[in-house]
């Protein structure tokens, strides 16, 4: 790391919440005890609201809760559906656990892979996808499986595939 | 009598039963045998007397562990019942059934058990990906606070409840009761040391329960129908009935209620239908991705706890994956171990290390450049991050598919090696 990039990061500033997202950390509170189960709330509905969570939103929530950075950036880091870069539109969760796997899902990765241009971690050139892997979707007697965005969708072909492309391309 | 008390609701063709239905197929009829009378100790006892043991994977009796939780004027009054509703173990489509098919069974459920160890709170937490499950359980939620099931003084017993819906942000590690609960409190997923037991210090360090969502669902029906009405229920040693699923290239996979006690052969050919054309029955595993494999010579066996035991593996969460003779076993048990290196939580060294480094090696055996070493390699993994080795469950049911996958699939890593590629791809 850089000189410039210590201080680049380090210069950052909380940014201010909107009234909606207070609204709903605010509503959270009433169901935990303690400021500190609100703030992987908080994480969630800030992305929830900005797609995902930035340096700006995450220093947002520690000083509205009043939590050490260090503790929430640790929380933040570690769930899988915290998103500490932008994502797309739409999130592919791709599932390539074991049952998804016999079900040959490797083949219909590669054929994301070929359609959008983008593998594991990345996002189309256009924002519309963010292609990740996710652990067992819990679907398994229609595998292969996968999400974009809340749908689920079943039983995937490649031929599948490139209708739920053309259909969120469409939206 | 009713045999299939998980499913008798669920129709997945159509939108889960709204609280009227539900209650005219002797829905919350548990609820208002407690409104009649029956007291929290005499709950305890159907539940112990039942036989139920926890469906989440572990098999612990769940009376006892309720009996764990203090009771009296000295213990503290805050209790907390969670439904461990993560349901993220691979191969495991069970829970979302339950949930998105009758979500009202697991609220009757989760009142019976919030009533017996005296919880006041009750939180379910539910993996964030299951977004139908929130709309059905959000919706079930509301409909049971109106009708007066839970919220304040429920059907003038008294007795409070409140039910919190808990969406995670997803990590396999948050199955572990205990790294559920640090979750629940906010903090980064890691397991906690034990003792102290959640039962005694829990949540926010209150004596908690912590349930699996199918173990929940079999009380309404024990105190419904009765005690000898659900044993009754099962063809063997443990007692009701069981959802068990098959995923692999079968021709019908799916997800049944089926009395415990059941041969494996009933499941895989009457339910699952058989194998499709083609292929035959390599291996299976017989709940989830942290179980030990079996043969098809062991499919004679009931789908009991001990029964599955006696050969090495745990019947675990009861959904079986398939391995045909055509998928690579190495291959597998590689998949396995890239979910287990990844889903890891890195606070013990076993784990955080041992992990990364076998899936490693898997990726070499994979590409062709597997060694005679590698193999000693996993070998000695299998006990390094065996049972007492390490902080929690994860690597011990990593190690369950590895140690059995390099037994009984001896020859296929030795002609990855030898062959210097995979030889069901070349």
């Amino acid at each position: 790391m850089t000189a410039d990039n210590v201080i680049a990061s380090s210069a950052k500033q909380a940014r201010q919440l909107t009234e909606a997202e207070i609204a709903e950390i605010e509503h959270e509170k009433e169901l935990y005890p303690d400021n500190r189960a609100v703030g992987l709330e908080a994480l969630k509905i800030v992305q929830k609201h900005q797609g995902w969570v930035s340096d700006e939103s995450l220093l947002a929530i520690a000083r509205y809760l009043d939590l050490p950075v260090a503790d929430l950036e640790g929380v933040a880091t570690f769930f899988n559906l915290v998103y500490r870069q932008p994502v797309g539109k739409k999130v592919i969760l791709f599932c390539n656990s074991v049952s998804c796997w016999i079900m040959g899902c490797e083949g219909i990765r590669s054929h994301i892979k070929e359609t959008l241009g983008v593998d594991f971690g990345q996002t189309t050139s256009d924002d519309q996808f963010t292609f990740i892997p996710v652990p067992c979707l819990g679907d398994c007697d229609r595998a292969p499986v996968m999400m974009v965005g809340e749908d689920l969708h079943r039983n995937l072909t490649p031929e599948k595939i490139d209708e739920i492309v053309a259909q969120y391309r469409g939206k | 009598m009713v045999d299939n008390p998980l499913t008798k609701n669920i129709d997945m063709s159509r939108p889960p039963l709204d609280i009227a239905a539900y209650e005219a197929n002797d829905g919350y009829q548990s609820v208002r045998k407690i409104a009649q009378g029956l007291g929290s100790a005499d709950v305890l006892q159907l539940v112990k007397d039942s036989g139920l043991k926890g469906r989440g994977g572990a098999g612990f009796p769940t009376g006892l562990k309720w009996s764990f939780v203090p009771q009296g004027p000295d213990s503290p009054a805050q209790k907390y019942l969670v439904v461990n509703a993560d349901e993220m173990e691979p191969g495991t489509f069970k829970d979302r059934l339950l949930m998105e098919g009758d979500p009202h069974l697991l609220l009757e459920g989760m009142i019976i058990a919030a009533y017996t160890i005296g919880a006041s709170k009750a939180y379910i937490f539910l993996r964030g990906e299951y977004t139908r499950s929130v709309e059905t359980l959000s919706h079930a939620i509301k409909e049971a606070y109106s009708k007066g099931y839970i919220g304040k003084n429920i059907l003038n017993t008294g007795f409070d409840l409140d039910i919190i819906l808990h969406t995670s942000a997803g990590r396999y590690i948050c199955g572990e009761e205990t790294a559920l609960l640090n979750a629940l409190e906010g903090k980064r997923a890691n397991p906690r040391a034990k003792p102290p037991f959640p039962q005694v210090s829990g949540l926010w360090g209150k004596p908690t329960i912590v349930n699996n969502v199918e173990t929940i669902c079999n009380l309404p029906g024990i105190l419904t129908y009765g005690v000898d009405w659900y044993h009754g229920l099962s063809r063997g040693k443990d007692h009701g009935t069981k959802l068990f699923g098959v995923s692999g290239k079968v021709k019908n996979p799916g997800c049944w209620e089926m009395p415990l006690g059941l041969p494996i052969r009933e499941l895989l050919e009457d339910r699952a239908g058989g194998m499709r054309d083609g292929l035959s029955l390599r291996a299976f595993l017989p709940g989830g991705g942290s179980t030990d494999f079996m043969l098809p010579e062991h499919l004679d066996l009931k789908l009991d706890y001990d029964e599955i035991a006696s050969v090495g593996s745990r019947l675990a969460t009861g959904t079986m994956i398939i391995l045909d003779d055509k998928t690579c076993p190495v291959g597998m048990v590689g998949n396995l171990m890239t979910f287990f290196a990844h889903e890891s939580c890195g606070f013990c060294t076993p784990c955080r290390d041992g992990l990364p480094w076998v899936d490693a090696i898997f990726r070499e055996l994979e590409e062709g450049r597997g060694q005679e070493k590698d193999l000693a390699i996993l070998q000695e993994h299998v006990s390094y991050m065996g049972p007492g080795r390490t902080f929690c469950a994860l690597a011990p049911g990593a190690t369950a598919p590895l140690g059995s996958g390099l037994k009984y699939f001896a020859d296929d890593f030795k002609a990855h090696i030898d062959k210097k590629c995979c030889p069901y791809k070349h």
